[in-house]
């Protein structure tokens, strides 16, 4: 693998859509102009699970200024294949509340929201398996998840290690349903006109979306467009196309030539676009009397729908974090009448890691052995299943230049030992940890006798800062100056490639890019004189394979410290500073990437004190299904966030020596809080999320103890 | 039912029939091509569709437009004059104050009110009791008072730590 030049990558060039985004005129999904739009509103199952048993429209549809509406007696038949929650309007079954089973046409979205009211449906309920426990008798083992984790491991004999260890630990962990919320709500213009589909739509990857829905329509891709230059936010949920996209389309063929505008109320998003499930974890820990960990086990259980299966693999990165000779984990899933769970940022170590790392803090405590210290002395050259070598593994590094950096030395480990003014002051740390994942793509460059040069790519900026890094790395990948490159994304039609995901889009795009420069100067070679041609030259080139990926184990790693403040008399919580050290290989741009640092562990102090969506029994779903009950980290929240990273180059990863920086901000910064409130009041809170209630010495038991 | 009424939105004035039931940020969106102020929620409750009303910031989506025949509404497209950036824009680019950008118009309008709010005296829950919460010479605001305002406005994306230093450095200016 030649790895390339740094010239454009490393600066901390201000975001090229800046200046757009500022005034408001990037235009994200719903905002691409249209001639004579239809507005569509969808009618919600107000049943859990059963049947339809009458629809009638005569109401709805004699309201002047209504097209049309849309029921499973009158909706283009998909593809039987189309499973799951993408199998919309094709028959009278209803899978979980608020699954949609209508839609109203209208002139005017005021008209089709009034008229979506008078749709009457009737229903036949059937009882409703909506309750998760762990205890549940019909868990099970989930089919493997993709790209290539498993959802046991084992190593040695952890139950052997752990009787006769000198410090052993046995604890249960729960986190609550998270919700994404991206800014933007799920949006699509579809237009059907020819026998094709455009559709402007907010996605992290138009080709996946296009794919999925290719194979729902039982059309020809290239029978679809999906134009995606803006996204306001995703966090995992506008990876696959939900069923909002497909009702979008079943409308536009209703009305072809016209434009079908549809975007969820926000209400709607709680139940139609996923949301990270609720687990239930227990973590084992054994280690010696020098602090050294013999053993590690780690299981979770989530609830999956009946309808679609998703798995948050909470225990995925457990096995990568420490050395121990005694290794197991396990995963498994009760499937429910809910809607499907799906990849939220840091899927499975967001969740995981809070568990681990809180029982790492026990141990630590239990060992004697300082927190950073614990964690460096069980820090490995190898992983521990596999046995590779790391690419780079500068776990070490980060929590020594974390601890210089937050004043660790000083602290004094007694719990409930510093007081200020009424307010009890704890700091905490844990480590962070997220692989490095590729996804494979291509990309197409063309060069223009001018001198000028046009990367072309179906990538996505979802707030990345993509349409800034990807550039500085086409740059250096053609050896130009940057204002030689003009990049294209977000259209499928750019070549194929990955979605915004997994903390993979720089990394599989960039490596796409590198080779299609490669092949370029190679192409050029070949030309009469090395001369580029009058009408310029263009190579489309796929990510090669990384050759390296059998011989090393790739991963980015961090350490997340943070300070609170606990309210001696209220429980009020308050966490004035965070700091995360990152190993997270080159830095593209210092400042966007910053930015998603410090997005990310704003995220976990979210998770750590807020998020919390109560799913009502009655009915399935989240109660708290908006932004006023579902609290997200305002501006007052927030503390001080200090992000800092070390200088470090992976050679073996791609051409670029990237990481990722997406999710691994998040990840364990819900650890380091919930350890600083075990050290600010000797509570230890082992469900999330933290709330005054759990602090306070009368309200104390029911899940914490001291 | 239809209603004539005329508003101007960043200078230009607009006469139009709206549904009774239409709000301002509907109508800016959906009638007027104008799509600056974003939706978030649709409920008061995320900031993004901020606007100058008359003068003054509020969420558009909480304002049916029948109800405002003749108003004045600036919006974050309007607060560059001349093609130049206003102030709090090119410091949210120089800080990075946001990541998609969705939230960013409403935030920099509500920041640029806000602004004025603090400077006419008007306290907050951060404000000390007797005190003011930024005077022309104090040279500008405390950050906890910046957070406290500016907390109408969500940012999933979460540029927060951001946002506050690129508020402080107009309000010091
Ligand atoms: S859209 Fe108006 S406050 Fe959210
Ligand atoms: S920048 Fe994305 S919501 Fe604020």
């Amino acid at each position: 693998m030649t790895t390339i030049t740094a010239r454009a990558m490393g600066q901390a060039l201000s975001r090229v859509d800046g200046p757009a985004k500022v005034r408001g005129h990037a235009p994200y999904a719903f905002e691409q102009p249209v001639d004579r739009p239809v507005y569509l509103y969808p009618v919600e199952a107000a049943i859990t699970v059963g049947r339809i048993t009458g629809i009638d429209c005569s109401h709805a549809s004699a309201q002047p200024g209504v097209l049309g509406v849309l029921t499973h007696l009158n909706a283009a038949r998909t593809s039987a294949g189309a499973s799951g929650e993408l199998g919309i309007l094709q028959s009278d079954q209803v899978a979980f509340r608020n699954q949609f089973v209508g839609a109203v046409l209208a002139e005017t979205s005021e008209i089709a929201r009034y008229a979506a009211g008078l749709v009457r449906v009737d229903y036949e309920a059937r009882p409703h398996d909506v309750v998760f426990d762990a205890g549940r008798r019909d868990l099970y083992k989930p089919e493997q998840l993709a790209p290539s984790f498993p959802m046991d491991t084992d190593k040695g004999d952890v139950d052997a290690a752990l009787s006769s260890a000198p410090f052993a630990l046995d604890q249960g962990y729960t986190t609550p349903r998270y919700h994404h919320n991206p800014l933007e709500p799920h949006s699509t213009i579809a237009v059907w006109a020819d026998g094709h589909f455009t559709l402007h739509m907010s996605t992290q990857g138009v080709h996946v979306a296009r794919a999925c829905l290719a194979q729902v329509f039982d059309l020809d891709p290239d029978r679809i467009r999906i134009i995606a230059p803006y996204v306001g936010g995703a966090f995992g949920s506008k990876v696959q196309p939900r069923a909002d996209a497909v009702l979008a389309m079943l409308a536009a063929r209703m009305v072809p030539g016209r434009p079908v505008k549809f975007q969820l109320t926000r209400q709607q998003t709680f139940s139609q676009t996923g949301y990270r499930p609720p687990t239930v974890q227990r973590v084992q820990l054994g280690a010696d009397r020098d602090g050294r960990l013999l053993a590690v086990a780690h299981s979770c259980t989530a609830p999956t729908a009946r309808i679609q299966e998703f798995a948050e693999h909470s225990t995925r990165s457990t096995p990568t974090l420490y050395a121990t000779p005694n290794l197991r984990t396990r995963q498994r899933l009760a499937k429910l009448d809910i809607s499907t769970p799906s990849i939220m940022r840091a899927p499975g170590e967001a969740s995981g890691m809070f568990a681990v790392e809180s029982a790492m803090d026990e141990m630590a405590i239990a060992c004697g052995v300082d927190p950073v210290e614990f964690r460096i002395r069980n820090d490995t050259d190898t992983h521990p299943l596999t046995g590779l070598p790391f690419s780079s593994r500068n776990l070490a590094g980060c929590m020594r230049e974390g601890a210089r950096r937050f004043g660790w030395d000083q602290r004094d480990p007694t719990p409930r030992a510093r007081r200020s003014q009424g307010w009890l002051v704890g700091t905490g740390v844990a480590t962070a940890l997220y692989s490095v994942f590729r996804l494979p793509g291509s990309a197409s460059i063309q060069a223009h006798p001018d001198g000028r040069y046009t990367v072309s790519i179906g990538a996505a900026d979802i707030g990345t800062g993509t349409w800034t890094a990807l550039a500085q790395v086409a740059a250096d990948a053609l050896g130009v100056d940057l204002t030689q490159v003009e990049l294209q994304i977000g259209d499928t039609n750019y070549p194929c490639a990955s979605e915004a995901a997994a903390s993979s889009g720089i990394t599989s795009w960039g490596a796409a890019i590198c080779e299609a420069a490669d092949q370029l100067r190679h192409a050029l070679a070949d030309q009469p004189g090395g001369q580029l041609p009058p009408q310029g030259l263009t190579i489309t080139a796929d990510m090669p394979e990384n050759p390296y990926l059998q011989q090393y184990s790739m991963h980015s790693f961090g350490a997340q410290f943070a300070e609170v403040r606990i309210n001696e008399f209220t429980g009020e919580i308050r966490v004035p500073r965070q700091l995360g050290v990152f190993a997270v290989g080159r830095i593209v741009n210092p400042r966007t990437a910053r930015s998603q640092l410090l997005g990310g562990m704003t995220w976990g102090l979210s998770m750590a004190l807020h998020e919390h969506g109560a799913l009502d029994p009655r009915f399935g779903a989240t109660v708290n299904q908006d932004l006023a009950t579902y609290h997200v980290a305002s501006n007052a929240d927030v503390g001080n966030v200090e992000v800092h990273w070390l200088d470090e180059y992976d050679p073996y990863v791609n051409p670029m020596g990237t990481k990722g920086i997406g999710e691994i901000g998040m990840v364990s910064a819900a650890a380091a809080i919930a350890n600083a409130v075990h050290h600010a009041t000797g509570i230890r809170v082992r469900d999330l999320p933290i709330t005054l209630d759990k602090l306070l010495p009368e309200s104390r038991p029911v899940t914490a103890t001291s | 039912m239809d209603v004539d009424i005329s508003i101007r939105v960043d200078g230009d004035t607009h006469r139009l029939s709206v549904d009774t039931r239409t709000t301002v940020l509907d109508t800016l969106r959906e009638r007027l091509g104008i799509t600056s102020p974003k939706k978030g929620c649709d409920h008061g409750q995320c900031g993004a569709c901020t606007v100058l009303l008359n003068g003054r910031r509020v969420n558009s989506c909480l304002l049916l437009a029948v109800a405002h025949d003749g108003a004045e509404i600036v919006t974050a497209a309007g607060l560059a004059v001349d093609g130049q950036m206003h102030p709090m824009q090119r410091s949210f680019i120089e800080h990075d104050a946001f990541q998609c950008g969705y939230c960013t118009p409403g935030q920099i309008v509500s920041a640029v009110a806000m602004l004025g709010e603090a400077a006419a005296g008007w306290p907050s829950f951060a404000t000390p009791a007797g005190e003011q919460p930024a005077t022309p010479d104090s040279g500008g605001m405390r950050d906890d008072e910046i957070r406290e305002r500016m907390s109408g406005n969500l940012c999933r994306c979460a540029a927060y730590a951001n946002i506050v230093p690129a508020i402080r450095e107009v309000a010091e200016a």
